[in-house]
């Protein structure tokens, strides 16, 4: 609904519009510029917006402790490995509900969508007992698998939506032309839906690397992702916060990155496909 | 197009999600059903039986389960209201022709992707801490005392943090909205004299209508099992001031260790969030179905 402004509007609507982005996106932006101050200046007080001593030693610090490394790889494994393993149990249940579709298909979507309002800490206990018995606490093929479930609904649905979108008579001219169930979903159905896959995938990795409840819950150390690492990180009062704000900025820099590329999907994807 | 065998394939594609989705949360639901009308405590395994509905009535008349249940309504609540209002409000903003509009949303989306523990933890320390946080700056600039956010304010602290969380979602969808909204009917309301407050009311909120309804739909559900904002900041305290249903939950499984007693609160989840989403649905429903 862009309309046609006077010059003198549109100045103070860009004034206006900066600076609620800019107070809103400010936490981020003065734990950026802590990270890169010492710890005497990060507490100093009245604060420094910029100091004169900025350092890089923080991550280097950070980086060195011993567990920071592992805490950052068990994140990448997690978020990844889940998708890419939610992804592969998704796409033919969804291929199957979009293109073959019976008279309890949106009973079923709608089930899975319920499952997901479920509270989380209905099924902890059993969840976390049940991991105890198979020795899967604290493990990192027992988070894959807990994130994965996590997300399924929402990968199912997502693809859902995105396969409901490629015209089915296109299929019927590749089975037309001989082509089985297989060479179907390969060589047709697959390039046509590889964008949707893709922003699905997109988004669920971040779903999955912000994830702090079952990460806390099932991990002790060995496992944790950072979402669990920064739960529980803490340091004697006083000279931590630069550090911190270093620890902080490496664990979201990778998904407010990927985050920025998806900002389209994401509407899509965490509204069910509602808006578009 | 679709003969018996594709049926059947296309059962057996389902087949795995479905069957994982049971294992995942029915079978478990079942499970904490059972427990909760068991004893069982960790610390003394061997004292087991049925005890019928002791550990609901334990729960329910805990002193603190109804603050709990207050706090967890205050928190949806608080930051629903907070959310949606200054979303309407920033989507009409930067829905304006502005200058850098693209570098604009990248900043205002900027926060849903901070995970909920840097987030807390950020909020907490840089901000809200009484000595070194810049908010005590701000105060003692003006000669005034740094408020105790997380001692005196636990509740407001949470739902500020959750906020700062989710207004960006919010804005998002609402901004999205607005943007599929087309320019000739506004344009057309505004040359037959309709105020911008009238355009807004008749035009502009109507056609926002269904995304709200999805951003209060889909913030509720996530909002009502909010844990790692109060987990990393105020551990619910101080006493249980800002312990909310699943964080009272979570303290009885973890802490106490007594699961007979948890799984009685989670099945009070449950039924809360289904009386919750029974209500959104009937309430707000039919504007999803156009």
């Amino acid at each position: 609904m862009a309309r046609a402004t006077s010059p003198r509007r549109k100045a103070l609507t860009t004034l206006a519009a900066w600076s609620v982005a800019l107070v809103i996106f400010f936490p981020v932006l003065w734990m950026i510029l802590t990270s890169f101050k010492t710890e005497p200046s990060a507490v100093a007080m009245p604060p420094q917006l910029f100091t004169a001593d900025w350092t890089l030693e923080n991550y280097a610090e950070v980086w060195q402790r011993s567990d920071y490394p592992r805490f950052f790889w068990n994140s990448v494994v997690l978020s990844l490995g889940s998708t890419l393993l939610g992804l592969a149990v998704a796409i033919p249940a969804a291929w199957a509900m979009a293109f073959v579709p019976g008279k309890k298909t949106k009973d079923l979507l709608m089930w899975m969508l319920s499952t997901k309002m479920m509270p989380a800490v209905a099924v902890m206990i059993p969840l976390y007992l049940v991991f105890l018995k198979l020795g899967l606490i604290d493990t990192r093929i027992g988070l894959v698998l807990a994130l994965m479930l996590m997300n399924l609904p929402i990968i199912v649905w997502m693809l859902y939506t995105y396969f409901k979108e490629i015209p089915a008579e296109i299929l019927e001219a590749a089975r037309m032309d001989g082509a089985g169930l297989f060479k179907e979903i390969v060589y047709v159905l697959t390039p046509m839906a590889l964008p949707g896959i893709a922003s699905t995938l997109l988004l669920n990795v971040i779903l999955a690397w912000n994830e702090a409840f079952w990460t806390i819950i099932l991990t002790t150390t060995k496992a944790a992702p950072l979402s669990a690492f920064i739960a529980s990180f803490s340091a004697p009062q006083g000279l931590f916060y630069a550090k911190l704000s270093a620890a902080s900025t490496m664990a979201i820099a990778p998904i407010l990155i990927l985050g920025w590329f998806s900002q389209k999907q994401l509407v899509r994807g965490l509204t069910f496909g509602a808006v578009k | 197009m679709s003969t018996q065998s594709s049926r059947l394939a296309a059962r057996v594609m389902v087949a795995p999600s479905v069957l994982l989705l049971f294992i995942w949360m029915v079978v478990p639901l079942a499970m904490t059903l059972y427990y909760s009308f068991r004893l069982y405590r960790l610390i003394s395994p061997d004292r087991t039986g049925w005890v019928g509905f002791t550990n609901y009535l334990w729960f329910i008349n805990a002193p603190e389960f109804w603050l709990a249940m207050g706090n967890t309504l205050a928190l949806v609540g608080g930051v629903l209201a907070i959310t949606v209002t200054l979303g309407i409000l920033i989507a009409l903003l930067i829905d304006q022709p502005v200058k850098g509009q693209g570098v604009l949303r990248i900043l205002v989306i900027a926060p849903f992707f901070v995970m909920p523990p840097v987030a807390a933890s950020i909020l907490e320390n840089l901000f809200m801490h009484p000595q070194n946080g810049l908010f005590a700056a701000v105060s003692m600039s003006f000669g005034a005392q740094p408020i105790l956010f997380l001692q005196d304010y636990p509740m407001w602290s949470v739902i500020a943090i959750v906020s700062w969380e989710w207004l960006p979602f919010a804005t998002l969808i609402l901004l999205t909205s607005l943007q599929s909204l087309s320019s000739e009917q506004l344009e057309a309301a505004e040359m037959d004299g309709a105020s911008a407050l009238n355009r807004f009311r008749f035009i502009i909120l109507p056609h926002m209508m269904r995304a709200i309804t999805v951003v209060i739909l889909i913030q509720t559900i996530f909002l009502l099992g909010i844990f790692g904002e109060i987990f990393t900041t105020t551990q619910g305290g101080p006493g249980s001031a800002s312990t909310t249903l699943p964080y009272m939950i979570f303290k009885q499984a973890i802490a106490a260790k007594d699961i007979g007693r948890a799984a009685a609160g989670g099945i009070i989840a449950v039924i809360l969030a289904n009386i919750v989403a029974y209500f959104l649905m009937r309430g707000i429903g039919r504007h999803l179905d156009t």
